[in-house]
This record gives C-alpha cells, structure tokens and sequence, in this order.
C-alpha cells in the first residue's frame, strides 16, 4: 500500500512538523527528542530536516511522546447489521480519540463478513468516514456456521487480511482441517479464539472460586487448552500461519510459548482487560464484567502479564465490543458479553508497563509494530517512507474513566471510575490530523 | 453497578435479602429470633398479625414454583398485607419488556417488597441495585431462588430447624448430600452454617454434581456416603432434578439411589439422634428412602412450618413500620 493511498480531501495538507516531542518507534528502536517532518502523508525524516522544507502546519509536541499510531487488533465496529450498538462513525471517533489509526475488525457483524460485497462496502463507508483504516477479517466460513468454506480469495481481494470464525466455534474437526489447508494453499493467515464448544457449553465465568460462590455456570480452562492442542495438531499439519486470539489462561500461555519453541507459524494476542482483571471484579453479578473469554483467576492474569512481556504473547488488543444499555441491563448470564475499549487500550497498556517495569518503547511494541506484523499490513512505524499515521500522547496526564465522556457508542466499561495515567492529545492518520483533545 | 452487596445499607441494617453471604451473624440471629413468635401465631385462632398492614408484596415468579409462592403468599397474609401474584415465566419477555421495565413498573403500581424467583444467578442483585439506583430505597427485595446462587429464605429455615433440634452451632456436623453444584439451597446453608461457626460441614456427592473448588467455601468434601455421614448431628438431602438423573452427570436414578440416596441403612453410620432434612419436594426412591423420610429421624415436615415464620421474619423486618 503506497503512502499516496492516504491522501485526504481537498483541505490537506502537504507538509506537517512535529517539534519538541519524545519521538518512540518501536519498530527501529528509536526514542530520542527529535522533530517529525511529514510530506505527502508519509514520514518524510526524523531528526534533520529534508531539503528545502517549509512546513505548511507545525505542531507542538513538548513534553509529550510521538509513537506509531496505534494498532489494534480486535475492534467490532458493529457494522454491518448492529447499528444499535455502534456505528462506523461512533467507533472511528473512539479509535481515533484513543490513538488507534489502525484497526482489524472481526466478521461477527448482521450478516458476518463472508461476501465481498460486504466488505467493500464496509471499506467504502471507513474510506469516506476518513478516520482510522479498517482492516476486515473475513468469515472462514460462510455465515461463520462452520461448514461451508468462504471464497478467501475474492474476499482478500476486496480488503480481508485474514479469516476467522470470531467467537463462534468450528465444532467440526475436519472442516477447521480444510480451512486451514486450504487457507495454506493461498496463504492467507487463519484467526482462532480457540474454545472447546462443550467444555464451554452454557458457561458464562471462568471455572473457579467465584462462580462456585455465585452459582454461575462456568467455563473451565480446560475448555482453552483442549481447543489449542487440537488447533497446534492442525497447524503442525498444514502450516497455516495461525493467530490465536484472547488467550486468557496460564496453561495456555505454556502452550503457545511451547509451539514457537517448536517452531510453529504461530502468533498470539490477549485482551487488555485480561492484563487487568480477574473473576474476582465480577463482584456481585457486575454485568461489564461479562467478557468473553471469561475474566479468569488472579495466576491466569499474572501468566498473561508475563506472556506480553517475555513476548509469548505478541500484541494486546482491546477486543472493543460497543454494547448498548440494554444489552448490559440484564442478569450477569442473559446479559451480552463484551467491553467497549479503543479508547482504553492506550493507557491500559501504559498500566500494565508501569506495573511491570517495562520501559515505554517496549510497551508501545505490543501495540503498534508487533500487531502490524500479526496483521501483516504496513502500519505500526515511523520509518522514513511510511504511512504518517502518529499518535501524539502524554504520558503523565491522569484521567478519570466516565462512560458517559468516552465517545464510543458503547459506555460498558468494567473500568468505570478508574484513573488511568496516559492520554492521546493528538492523532494523525495519512499526514493530516485527524483529532485533537 | 455498585460493586458492593446491595442487601445492607450504609449503616449495615438490611434493607434486601439477597443471599445469606457476607450477612453478620447478629442479623441472621436476629431473623432466627425473630421468627421464633410466629411459629406461634399458626396455632391461634386468628392467624393474622398487623405488621405489613397496608403494605403490597408482589409475588414476582419469573421461574415457576407453587409450594415456594404459596409459603411467602401465606406469610405475606399472615402479617396482613396485600398480595400480588405474579407468575411472569417467559411470556413477559416474548412481549419484549425487560426484567427492569416490569420491576419499574410494578413499583409505579406502589408495591412495598418485591419476592423474586429468576432462572438467572444474580437477577434480585440486579433488581435491587436498580432500586438503589432509582432512589427507590422503601422497595424491598426478597430473593426467592435466583440459579445456582442463593435461596436465602430457604437457608434460613434450614438453620431455624437445626437450631430448634440441636440449639448451639458450635459443636455440630452437618452434612449436604447431593447435586451441590445446580443448588441454590446448599449454597445458601453452607454460607448460614459457616457464619454461625458450625463445627464442621460436609459435602457429599460424585464429581460430576459437585462444583469446581466447592471446598473454598468452607467444607470438607466425600465422595463416599457412609463415610461422610459418620458421626453427622444434621442431614440435608439435596433434590435431584429430573432432568439430571439420567444423561452426562449421572447414568440413572437407580444407580444414582445406590450411591447417594438416603436410606436407614447408611443413616446408621451417623449420630443416633440426627436430624434428616430435606428442602423438597422429594423424590422418594431417589435421593430418599421412604422409611427414612417418613421416619422418626425426618424433620421434613416441621421444617415447612418453620419456613413460613422465617418469611415473616424476613418480610416484617424489611417492610414492616
């Protein structure tokens, strides 16, 4: 994709410097105090300038951190079919807002994304919002009901990065055998939330202390580590490039770091609510704490937290799922799954990296770079050449979550009343600023 | 959501009786004690007190139980008050009204105390925060048997009759045999028995029926009947449901009975004066032997009795002036 590709409207500009700011790319390594020039949306130099350049804008960034714009990889953006959750237009807003200029978007939408036709439609409604870029997974199969292969190739033709059955499950062994073959063949990458259907089957909380005490049925973590060893078994077979999405237990941690060590083409994401959370916030039936896969038990959390930072785990994602008052309104069991988070991710990430000692371009890593690759799109750098898509935050500023203030459609956050250190005061996507706090 | 128990207000007095978690023991005492007048009243003449005089309950069933209803609409008329029965099941929700719209507008309606039964673990929590929320403070909530959670009134009854049988808690074995992991009973007594300090509580039953870390509420955990029946002061038999007796939990009723069920034979390895209790209604042959049941151990019967002056505890002190 050429930088060109990220030209915007008549009112653009063509040249922009950034002054004063902590410049973070992961991707090189670099964290020095530098100017950022950018031309013609793309990184024009870092440190001195081209010549002859005049810049049209100027922008100024001291005592704050110019990073990669964020990468996420799992934001529903309730499009198509679900309008009353979320729409494009709310959604980009948050992921903008939260530093997020690239985002994948999983095919659990009314009806899945498993026709082209819908996901170009999806990637001209995101191309006229001329927000964040949306990146669809595909369907892996049709309407995601696990029988039917989709047509991988004219669905990546019309802009699908990868197929998944979002959080429904692929009960038939042999049609997740084929998917992935096939998949193989073309080299398309396969995404995997991997569940047992019957160990899970009616769960709603993780299988521990907590469900027992409040009569919650529960999804063991067993139901995680069945599905894996089946999915490694597979992979082992067809060398499909597989990424596994959410992992949420300690043993699954172990597994996925034991099939890279044996060499599998294997990556891996967790949720960010997973780095924070555990059954224990479900407290007395809290609703937002309705997550799927389940918040699970505090050794589960401390083995995702060191998965990210030892890099079992490649990227954090904010599994974003915008979900209406109604949908919340409900008993913990009835009530729908899910968090709202693009503009979460950020500080949330920020957390965890200060609670571990993690230093900050490592941290920035797990969700710029490292996730770019996981979605092989070019995106999650600042090298010369690249797509001008910058997120501009301070990293001291402390904020309070209120639901109300957050601009997703979707206030369910089980983070509600938290002070969150790290905000996103600037975003640009294709050269042009797109928000401003 | 306010992610505290919604039951006790600021000042710990109970405005709700959501779950007999977390309760204090002075104010499960102080229910126990209460009821123990109203046993009384059934045997006067006029079985009527004023306490909830003016006051509306709503019988509110969204999972249907006749023998539960019937026992709260009786205590609710014994303390004088006016009685809606409401048996909702799964019609309101076709209609599309929500679980919160009706309770809104029921309270429209000036009801005083809500008696909910939900399908669903947490559905009273929900109810009472919403009220909390709304400012609706003078509306009470009674759960009646919400899932696997809790059936608090249940569990209350189940204390009043160990402690009219046994008197102290202190020096008591307590056994709960049965399918532990889909019951809201146990789980509301083994809270009641450890909060009052009973010595020792046991659970019995196969793996399949007994939930993950059961033991981190505080009980020991058999297997094998006779052995956890040893030495018990107190039986509890857990209902089986039907649709559990046969299929991936248990291989069938029968083979579940040879096991588990509740026979004189296997009451003889526990305390020559043990109570047997049962929240019913029982399925004789099942988890019960007739003989036992009908037996002069069984206290099945008195603990009906009692249920109903433990409701009117519960209601007058949450409702009454």
């Amino acid at each position: 994709m050429s930088a060109a590709g990220y030209r915007y409207g008549r009112d653009a500009i063509g040249t922009l410097e950034i002054r004063n700011g902590r410049v973070i790319d992961p991707a090189s390594g670099t964290d020095r105090h530098a100017p950022v020039y950018v031309a013609d949306g793309a990184i024009a130099a870092i440190g001195d300038a081209p010549s002859g350049w005049r810049a049209e804008r100027m922008l100024d960034a001291a005592g704050r951190v110019v990073a990669p714009g964020l990468v996420d990889l799992a934001a529903r953006l309730r499009e198509p079919g679900l309008e009353h959750k979320a729409t494009l237009e709310s959604e980009l807003e948050a992921a903008i807002a939260g530093g997020v200029t690239s985002l994948a978007c999983p095919p659990d939408t009314d009806p899945p994304l498993d026709e082209p036709g819908l996901v170009e439609m999806l990637k001209h409604r995101a191309r006229l919002i001329n927000r964040a870029h949306v990146y669809p997974i595909g369907a892996l199969t049709v309407a995601l009901a696990g029988e039917t292969l989709t047509e991988m190739g004219e669905l990546a033709e019309a802009g699908c990065v990868a197929f998944s059955q979002a959080d429904t499950p692929l009960v038939d062994t042999q049609v997740l055998l084929r998917a992935m073959q096939y998949a193989a063949t073309f080299g398309h990458a396969v995404w995997l939330r991997p569940q047992d259907p019957y160990l899970a089957r009616g769960g709603v909380a993780h299988e521990g202390e907590v469900a027992t005490r409040l009569g919650l049925p529960a999804i063991p973590a067993m139901a995680e580590t069945v599905a894996l060893s089946t999915i490694f078994a597979l992979v082992r077979d067809t060398r499909v490039h597989l990424h596994v999405c959410r992992l949420s237990t300690a043993e699954g941690v172990a597994m996925v770091a034991a099939a890279k060590r044996e060499g599998l083409p294997v990556t891996c994401d967790v949720a960010v609510h997973h780095l924070h959370l555990c059954d224990v916030d479900i407290g007395w039936f809290d609703s937002m704490a309705h997550l799927v896969p389940p918040l699970r038990g505090t050794r589960d959390r401390a083995a995702l937290r060191a998965g990210v930072a030892d890099g079992t785990i490649d990227a954090v994602c904010s599994d974003h799922a915008p979900v209406d008052d109604d949908g919340k309104q409900l008993p913990f069991g009835e009530a729908e799954p899910g968090a709202t988070g693009l503009e979460l991710l950020l500080p949330l990430t920020l957390k965890w990296a200060q609670e571990e000692r993690v230093d900050l371009a490592s941290a920035l890593a797990r969700i710029t770079v490292h996730a770019a690759r996981v979605l092989r799109v070019p995106a999650g750098s600042l090298a010369v050449g690249a797509p001008a898509d910058i997120c501009i935050f301070d990293p001291h500023h402390a904020w309070r979550v209120t639901p109300a203030a957050l601009r997703s459609q979707g206030r369910n956050t089980p983070f509600a009343g938290y002070e969150l250190v790290g905000r996103t005061m600037t975003t640009i996507v294709g050269g042009q600023v797109v928000f401003e706090a | 959501m306010p992610n505290r128990n919604p039951q006790l207000n600021a000042d710990g007095a109970l405005t709700h009786l959501l779950t007999l978690e977390g309760l204090p023991p002075a104010v499960i005492r102080h229910i126990l004690d209460t009821a123990v007048p109203f046993v009384g009243i059934a045997e006067r003449e006029v079985k009527k007190v004023p306490l909830l005089r003016g006051k509306a309950v709503f019988n509110l069933f969204f999972e249907n139980s006749t023998r539960t209803r019937t026992t709260f609409e009786i205590a609710a008329k014994r303390l004088s008050a006016d009685v809606i029965n409401l048996n909702i099941g799964a019609s309101s929700t076709s209609k599309g009204e929500t679980l919160l719209d009706t309770v809104d507008n029921l309270v429209a309606m000036d009801a005083d105390l809500f008696v909910v039964r939900h399908a669903q673990s947490g559905a009273p929590h929900l109810i009472a925060s919403h009220l909390i929320a709304k400012g609706r403070t003078h509306v009470h909530v009674v759960n009646a048997g919400d899932g696997r959670h809790a059936h608090p009134t249940q569990g209350l009854l189940d204390l009043y009759t160990i402690r009219h049988y046994k008197g102290d808690f202190a020096n008591l074995t307590v056994a709960v045999v049965g399918d532990v992991l889909h019951s809201r009973v146990a789980r509301s007594l083994i809270h009641g028995l450890t909060t009052l300090g009973t010595a020792e509580v046991r659970v019995i039953g196969p793996r399949t029926l007994l939930p993950a870390h059961v033991e981190s509420m505080g009980v020991q955990v058999y297997e094998d009947m006779r052995l956890g029946l040893a030495n018990c002061d107190v039986v509890v038999m857990l209902r089986l449901q039907n649709e559990r007796m046969k299929g991936a939990l248990l291989p069938s009723a029968g083979e579940y009975f040879k096991h588990y069920g509740l026979t004189m034979d296997k009451l003889a390895a526990a305390k020559e004066d043990v109570i047997v209790m049962h929240p019913g209604p029982m399925n004789r042959g099942v988890e019960i032997d007739s003989a036992v049941a009908d037996g002069a151990r069984s206290v099945i019967l008195p603990q009906v009795t009692f249920g109903i002056a433990v409701r009117m505890a519960v209601m007058s002190i949450l409702a009454g002036a």
